[in-house]
């Protein structure tokens, strides 16, 4: 009989499939696991509402658990209480600085609240040589949760794992 | 007519067509990073689209989904505002567009999240924290082509005279916002009005832009009654699903 534990332990290897370094664990968006009579239940909840990976992230749960041969999986998609990027692990940040993304600087979320003359003074440390002196490019990089940033020391370009 | 019905269609038609609207700028934006920033706002947009109509389609009953409603109605079952129907423009005019929608969309969202409706709030929360982002995004753009060139502050000054007519409509109240106000269900429109100009007024003034005074609204997007624009938007939008119906990737 297989365990929650155990179906824990199958998701935290299942990758996110458009940063696959970090798991949907890392992630955090994983809600619930609960083992009923009639099958496996696991809650999933989004990042970004229109976050086309969504979809394929349902997909990849039903494999892998299938994979492990449980055949009777269902899916229930979650949205309370949000997903924010405070949800991402420990180590799910590591493995994002490691990889080229800077992780979440927390509490640095947009509020909506303009003051005047502050353009974007977030300091975002780079992620290759970790220096402060990096400027923002575009508040939108390659997908909608990711900031387009500089290292004006090192040179490289980044992306910033923005903070909701 | 179910008022809770009405309301998730205001919003979900005008995030719908809004982000139609932007991603008609995919691969002809002024610069990579622009094209790239107005793709994932439209992503954003069609994303919380499918949760408004998602819910919408839950309310009504009838068995439709967000994917039926958004591309099995005509133009007179939509009930988005007019403002975000108007054709893109130039780059000034779809940034005012959206510096204008935005505003209102942060402050609806901010009071939709203590809504007595459950999954209205549910949805608010979720989208709150995507719309702040727009909305920096957007009044950032506004104050540096604003308070930039002589030519960006001219197109930026006409972009505004030409969309501030189309505004009024987002703070309207009719029999729907007037019994979902009584139940506690969404924010009361004038109030939202009254900060949504004190915003608005503020980026402005920092972009040394003028704040038309006509109070004048155009109307009638939430009634149905749209201008020729939304016709050709959904004769594109639409196209697929229409010509193969049930099509699937």
């Amino acid at each position: 009989m297989v365990t929650e534990a155990q179906v824990w332990d199958w998701l935290a290897e299942v990758p996110d499939p458009e940063i696959p370094v970090v798991s949907l664990v890392d992630l955090g968006i994983i809600r619930a696991v609960t083992i009923e009579p009639d099958g496996v239940f696991v809650s999933v909840t989004p990042t970004y509402s229109g976050c086309p990976a969504t979809a394929v992230i349902e997909i990849d749960i039903r494999n892998a658990l299938m994979d492990r041969g449980l055949d009777q999986v269902t899916i229930n998609r979650q949205l309370t209480p949000v997903w924010t990027t405070d949800w991402i692990t420990q180590s799910g940040r590591e493995k994002l600085r490691a990889y080229g993304i800077a992780p979440p600087i927390d509490g640095t979320a947009a509020t909506g609240v303009r003051v005047a003359g502050m353009l974007g003074n977030l300091v975002v440390p780079c992620p290759s040589c970790g220096s402060n002196r990096t400027e923002k490019i575009s508040q939108f990089g390659s997908t909608p949760c990711k900031a387009a940033y500089r290292c004006t020391d090192c040179l490289e370009p980044f992306d910033y794992f923005k903070c909701i | 007519m179910n008022p809770l019905f009405e309301f998730c269609l205001r919003i979900g038609d005008s995030t719908l067509i809004l982000g139609h609207r932007v991603s008609e700028w995919c691969g002809h934006a002024p610069v990579l990073e622009e094209d790239i920033a107005l793709a994932n706002t439209a992503l954003d947009l069609i994303g919380q689209t499918q949760l408004w109509l998602g819910l919408a389609g839950g309310i009504e009953g009838k068995g439709r989904d967000a994917d039926a409603l958004a591309y099995r109605r005509d133009a007179a079952q939509f009930r988005n505002f007019l403002l975000v129907e108007r054709p893109n423009g130039d780059f000034g005019q779809t940034i005012m567009r959206q510096f204008l929608f935005d505003n209102w969309h942060h402050l609806m969202l901010n009071g939709l999240k203590s809504s007595a409706h459950n999954g209205i709030a549910e949805i608010a929360a979720k989208a709150e924290r995507e719309v702040a982002y727009h909305l920096e995004r957007s009044a950032d753009l506004v104050v540096r082509l604003g308070d930039g060139t002589e030519e960006s502050h001219q197109r930026m000054q006409r972009a505004l005279d030409l969309h501030w007519p189309w505004c009024g409509e987002m703070f309207a109240v009719d029999p729907v916002t007037e019994t979902l106000v009584a139940d506690g269900v969404i924010p009361n429109p004038v109030e939202l009005r009254e900060k949504w100009l004190d915003q608005v007024e503020s980026v402005l003034t920092e972009s040394t832009l003028t704040k038309p005074n006509s109070d004048f609204s155009h109307k009638g997007g939430t009634q149905g009654r749209h201008t020729e624009h939304l016709g050709h938007l959904l004769a594109e939008m639409q196209f697929l699903q229409r010509a193969y119906p049930d099509a699937q990737w």
